[in-house]
C-alpha cells in the first residue's frame, strides 16, 4: 500500500505491507535504525517516535496509519556534528550504558517535555486543571513507559533535569 | 612468567598519570553514535545486498520429541524461502553429550526431535520480509510426543546431588573446624532458609545476527560478549575452519552474562545465508529471550551462624540447592562467596543441583554473589539484631585478617572502611535498631545496610596499538563493549600511555581479525583487555623511541631510547622534541605498529584479591498496601585503581538498580504444566523502572591494587548488584518488621509477615 510519511522533514513514499509497523517502516524500509525493538510490543520504549510531535510507541502502530503524518526519529533530533542540547545531555551525564534504550529515552524526553508544557496531567499531578510542575516524581513517572536494564535512571533524570531546569 | 610482585614495583604511563586522564570523568567514547541512534546493532549492520528475514519456531513442551513437523503450508506463504527443522536443517557439528559454559564447542540449531526445554527452537522461516517469514512461522504445525517432566525445583530439590562441574570450580563441601560441632556449642544462632527465584537478563536488545557469506567465508554481525571464543565455536559448528568465519560485535546492547556465546540466531542465519546465497538476519523475540537463552536458577539457600554473646562467629555456613537444566551443569554457587567474607574457626559451605526440564541456566550479573548476598547478608542481620549489635559493628568485629579458608594475605581489602565512611555519609548512626519506629504519613521508613565482595580475576589478552602519520593512535582488540564503557577506558589507556589527547586515539574492538581478548563477562573485561592495551602501549612507545633515536632527521637522533617521553603529542628527550606526527609522518609514513599481551602471573594465586563496598538504603513500606519504595540508596566502593569516574559510577549504581529489583520485583514464575515461564515479557517481569528508583549514590575509595594487574586496576560491573538486595531487605525489616526469606518481596509477603 502507498504511504507516504514525513519523516525528519523530508516525505518518503513507501509501497508498504499493510502489517508492517511503523518501527520495521523505519528500520527495514528507511533504514533509519536509530528507532529500536525492544519488545515489539510497546512495553520497553525503546521504539519511542515523535508523531505530529507526540510520543508513541512505533511498534504498537500500523505504518499505513501514518500516510500524510510528520515523524521525527533520533536521526532527526540531532547528528553526531550537530548533537540536540538534549543528546548532549545523556552524553555529558552519562545517561546510557549500553545505548540501545537511549534514542527511545531522548524522543520521549522530548515528547515529554511537550507534554508539560502542554499542562497535560500523569498519575502523580496532584492539580489536575493547573499548570504542571516537573517535580521528580512527575518527571520519573513520566519517563517509566521507557525501560534502561543498564538502569542509568538517575542520569537520566540529571540529564533532562539539565534541559528542563528545575521544578517552578 | 610475569610476577604480581613486579607488576607491584613496576611504574608505568597508567600509575604515574602525568596527564590525569586515568581517573577522569571521560564521556563514552562512542556516545556520539549511541545518543543519534547511528551505532549499529547486529540487526542493523548494512550487508553487501538486501538480507532476507529469518523468524525461529519455539517448542511447547518442557520434554519429549516433535511427532511431525507440517511445514507445508508455510512453505507455500508468500515469500517464504525456507523452512528448516530437524528434518531438513543441513549437517551441523555435533554438540557435546555435557557442555560448559567455559569451552568454546560446537552449539548446532534444530539438531533432533528431542525436545529439552519449553522454548527451545525447533524451526526457521526464512522469507523474503520480516512480515512474511513471520507468518510463515505462524503457519509452521509441530506436533509433539510429550514425556513426564520435572520442572518445579522445589518439588525436586530434594533430589539435588553435589553438582557435575569440574574439581576446579570447587562447588562441592568444604569444611573447615567442625561446623556441627561449633554450631551446636555457639551461645547464640541463626538457622534460616532463604529462596530466590528464577531470573532473566532481559537485556534491551534481544539476541540477533546478521550473516553473509563471500565465496566460503562468512561474515556474522551477532550481539554477544565474547569474539574469539564465538569465533571457534561458530566455526566448529559450521564445520568450517575458524579463519573463515568473521564474528563482528561492535555495539551490544546489555549482556549481563546472558550473550557470553551465540544462539540459534547465529546458527541459522548463517546456514541460511549460505543456502539462499544472499545475507540473512535472524532476531529472538522478546518472549523467545526469556526460554530461549539462559537464566539465573532458582536458589533455596540455608545459613546457619553461631556466635559469641559478643558477636564473634564460631560457626559459619551458607549451603545452596539450585537447579540446571539436563545436560548443563551450571551451577549458581551462592555459597562461594562465603569462603572470603568473613572470620569464623567452623566453616561449612557447599552446593547441590537437581536437573530439570527447564530452559538452561547460566551466568547472570555477578552469579553467585548476586543471589548468595541476599541470604547471608540479611541472617548478619538477624544475628546482629539477636546480639544487641549494630550490623556495622558485627561486621566489623568479623573482619578477618587473612583470606579466612586459605589464611592467604588480601591483595588489598577495604571493606571495613567501606563501611565506615557508607555510615557516616548515609547518617546511619540516627537508625533506630528497633523496627517500625519510624513514620512519613502513610509510610513506615527504615534503613538498613549489607556488605558487598565480589572476585577479581585476569585473563590472558592481547591488542595492538599503531600510530600513524597523523600522530593518531588506534587500539586494536577483539575486545566487547556491552554498555561497561571499553572503547572509552581503552581510549584513556591508550592516551595516557602514548601521551597524547584523547582525541587523537581511535578504539576498534568487537572483531575476530583484531588480536583477542576476553571480552566482557565476571568484571574482569577493563583488567584484561585493559593491561593488553597497556602493554602493547608500551611496546609502540618503545618502536617510536628508537624510530627517533635512529633517525638523523630527528632532533632526538642519537639520544638514549630509553630516556624519551611522550607528553602532548610530543616525543623527547630533556630539552630536544618534536612532534610524534612530524617523526612518523617523516621517519615511519606508513605508521608503526606494536603489540602486546597480558597473562596472569604465575603467583597471583598467592593472594586473595577481590572488590568490595558497602550498601546503605532507606526504603518506605506502604501501611496499607504493602508497597516497598525505595528512597535513597548509597554505596561505597573499593575496586583498585578506577580509570574512568563516569562509566565505573554507572556501572555501580546500575548494579545497585539491580539489587533493587531483585529484592523486590524480578523473578520468572515456572508454570508447572508446561515448564514455560509464566511471565514472559517486559509487562509480566518487573525490571525496575524509573519511577520505582529514587536517589542513588555511588562513591569509590582512592584504592590501588598492585598486585591484580601492572595498571593496579579491578573491576566494577558486579559489584554494584552483590549485597545491594540484602541491603533492601534489611530496610524492610528495620522499616516494619517483616523478615521476608522468599524473594521477591512482593506487597503480599510483607502483608502476611505483618499480620
Amino acid at each position: 500500500m502507498r504511504t507516504t510519511i514525513t519523516v525528519n522533514g523530508e516525505a518518503r513514499s513507501m509501497d508498504l505491507d499493510t502489517r508492517t509497523t511503523l518501527l520495521d517502516a523505519l528500520r527495514e524500509h528507511l533504514r533509519l535504525t536509530g528507532s529500536k525493538k525492544g519488545c515489539d510490543h510497546g512495553q520497553c520504549g525503546a521504539c519511542t517516535v515523535l508523531v505530529n510531535g507526540t510520543r508513541i510507541n512505533a511498534c504498537l502502530s500500523l505504518a499505513v496509519m501514518h500516510d500524510g503524518d510528520e515523524v521525527t526519529t533520533i536521526e532527526g533530533v540531532g547528528a553526531v556534528d550537530g548533537l540536540h542540547p538534549m543528546q548532549v545531555a545523556f552524553l555529558t551525564e552519562d545517561a546510557f550504558q549500553c545505548g540501545y534504550c537511549t534514542p527511545g529515552q531522548i524522543c520521549s524526553a522530548l515528547g515529554m517535555l511537550r507534554e508539560v508544557a502542554d499542562n497535560w496531567p500523569s498519575q502523580e499531578t496532584q492539580d489536575l486543571t493547573g499548570p504542571v510542575r516537573l517535580t521528580n516524581d512527575e518527571l520519573r513517572e513520566r519517563m517509566s513507559g521507557n525501560i534502561c536494564r543498564c538502569s542509568a535512571y538517575p542520569q537520566i533524570v540529571a540529564a533532562i533535569r539539565s534541559i528542563a531546569g528545575e521544578p517552578a | 612468567m610475569t610476577s604480581v610482585l613486579e607488576w607491584e614495583a613496576t611504574s608505568n604511563p597508567v600509575k604515574e598519570n602525568r596527564a590525569g586522564i586515568i581517573g577522569k570523568a571521560v564521556d563514552r567514547y562512542e556516545g556520539p553514535l549511541k545518543v543519534t541512534g547511528t551505532a549499529p546493532y547486529a540487526y542493523e549492520v548494512t550487508p553487501p545486498s538486501p538480507a532476507a528475514y529469518g523468524v525461529m519456531v519455539s517448542a511447547t513442551i518442557a520434554r519429549g520429541r516433535i511427532a511431525a513437523i507440517d511445514a507445508a503450508a508455510a512453505e507455500a506463504s508468500p515469500g517464504v524461502l525456507l523452512v528448516w527443522s530437524h528434518e531438513n536443517v543441513p549437517e551441523q557439528g555435533p554438540r557435546p553429550p555435557l557442555y560448559d559454559f567455559f569451552t568454546p564447542f560446537p552449539r548446532p540449531a534444530l539438531q533432533s526431535d528431542r525436545v529439552y526445554f519449553f522454548g527451545q527452537q525447533v524451526a526457521v522461516v526464512v522469507a523474503d520480509t520480516l512480515e512474511n517469514a513471520q507468518a510463515g512461522a505462524d503457519l509452521v504445525k509441530v506436533t509433539y510426543e510429550a514425556d513426564s517432566q520435572a520442572v518445579d525445583f522445589h518439588a525436586h530439590r530434594h533430589e539435588a546431588t553435589e553438582p557435575d562441574s569440574p574439581p576446579e570450580f570447587q562447588l562441592g563441601n568444604r569444611e573447615m573446624g567442625d561446623f556441627a560441632a561449633g554450631f551446636a556449642a555457639a551461645p547464640v544462632r541463626i538457622d534460616d532458609v532463604w529462596r530466590t527465584p528464577l531470573q532473566n537478563h532481559c537485556q534491551m536488545e534481544p539476541c540477533a545476527a546478521t550473516a553473509w557469506w563471500e565465496g566460503d567465508h562468512l561474515t556474522v554481525h551477532c550481539s554477544v560478549q565474547t569474539v574469539r571464543r564465538n569465533q571457534i565455536a561458530l566455526a566448529a559448528t559450521l564445520q568450517i575452519p575458524p579463519e573463515n568465519v568473521r564474528v563482528l560485535t561492535r555495539y551490544v546492547g546489555g549482556g549481563f552474562g546472558g550473550k557470553s556465546a551465540f544462539y540459534e540466531d547465529t546458527v541459522l542465519a548463517s546456514l541460511a545465508a549460505r543456502a539462499l546465497g544472499r545475507p540473512v538476519k535472524v532476531a529472538f523475540s522478546r518472549q523467545q529471550m526469556m526460554h530461549g537463552t539462559i537464566h539465573r536458577p532458582a536458589t533455596e539457600q540455608r545459613v546457619r551462624l553461631g556466635a559469641t554473646p559478643d558477636g564473634r562467629l564460631t560457626a559459619l555456613s551458607l549451603m545452596t540447592t539450585t537447579h540446571c537444566d539436563r545436560r548443563g551443569f551450571f551451577t549458581e554457587f551462592s555459597s562461594l562467596f562465603v569462603r572470603n567474607l568473613y572470620a569464623a574457626p567452623n566453616r561449612l559451605t557447599g552446593h547441590s543441583v537437581v536437573k530439570l526440564d527447564l530452559p538452561v541456566a547460566g551466568a547472570l550479573r555477578a552469579p553467585g554473589e548476586a543471589s548468595g548476598t541476599l541470604s547471608l547478608e540479611v541472617a548478619m542481620d538477624e544475628l546482629a539484631e539477636k546480639l544487641g549489635i549494630d550490623p556495622v559493628e558485627l561486621r566489623i568485629r568479623n573482619e578477618p585478617e587473612a583470606d579466612p579458608e586459605t589464611g592467604k594475605p588480601f591483595s588489598i581489602r577495604q571493606l571495613v572502611r567501606c563501611m565506615r565512611e557508607g555510615a557516616q555519609l548515609f547518617g546511619w548512626d540516627k537508625r533506630n535498631p528497633k523496627p517500625g519506629q519510624v513514620r512519613d504519613g502513610r509510610w513506615m521508613v527504615g534503613l538498613g545496610m549489607a556488605a558487598a565482595i565480589r572476585g577479581n580475576i585476569l585473563f590472558p589478552a592481547s591488542a595492538s596499538f599503531t600510530v600513524d602519520a597523523d600522530g593518531v593512535i588506534t587500539v586494536r582488540q577483539g575486545m566487547t563493549d556491552i554498555g561497561t564503557g571499553a572503547y572509552t577506558v581503552l581510549a584513556q589507556i591508550a592516551a595516557e600511555t602514548l601521551g597524547v589527547p584523547l582525541g587523537d586515539v581511535r578504539v576498534e574492538i568487537g572483531d575476530s581479525e583484531l588480536p583477542p581478548a576476553p571480552g566482557s563477562g565476571g568484571q574482569f573485561g577493563a583488567a584484561s583487555a585493559g593491561s593488553a592495551a597497556l602493554a602493547a602501549g608500551m611496546n609502540l612507545r618503545k618502536a617510536i623511541a628508537e624510530l627517533a633515536s635512529n633517525d638523523p632527521a630527528s632532533p632526538l637522533f642519537g639520544g638514549p631510547a630509553g630516556q624519551v617521553t611522550f607528553q602532548d603529542g610530543v616525543v623527547a628527550i630533556a630539552n630536544r622534541s618534536e612532534r610524534l606526527a612530524d617523526l612518523v609522518r617523516r621517519a615511519a609514513p606508513d605508521g608503526l605498529t606494536a603489540m602486546g599481551e597480558v597473562s596472569p602471573a604465575a603467583d597471583s594465586g598467592d593472594w586473595s584479591s577481590h572488590t568490595y563496598g558497602a550498601h546503605y538504603v532507606e526504603v518506605g513500606v506502604d501501611t496499607v498496601t504493602g508497597e516497598v519504595r525505595t528512597r535513597r540508596m548509597l554505596g561505597v566502593f573499593a575496586a583498585g585503581r578506577i580509570i574512568n569516574r563516569k562509566t565505573a559510577r554507572s556501572q555501580l549504581t546500575g548494579g545497585m538498580i539491580w539489587g533493587v529489583s531483585s529484592a523486590l520485583t524480578e523473578g520468572n514464575l515456572v508454570d508447572p504444566r508446561y515448564g514455560s515461564l509464566i511471565n514472559q515479557d517486559l509487562a509480566g517481569y518487573m525490571v525496575p523502572v524509573q519511577a520505582d528508583i529514587g536517589e542513588v549514590e555511588a562513591i569509590m575509595l582512592d584504592e590501588v591494587d598492585d598486585k591484580a594487574n601492572p595498571m593496579g586496576i579491578k573491576g566494577v560491573g558486579e559489584l554494584g548488584i552483590s549485597g545491594a538486595g540484602a541491603a533492601v531487605a534489611n530496610a524492610i525489616y528495620n522499616a516494619c518488621g517483616a523478615r521476608v526469606r522468599d524473594y521477591p518481596i512482593t506487597p503480599d509477603k510483607i502483608l502476611a509477615a505483618l499480620g
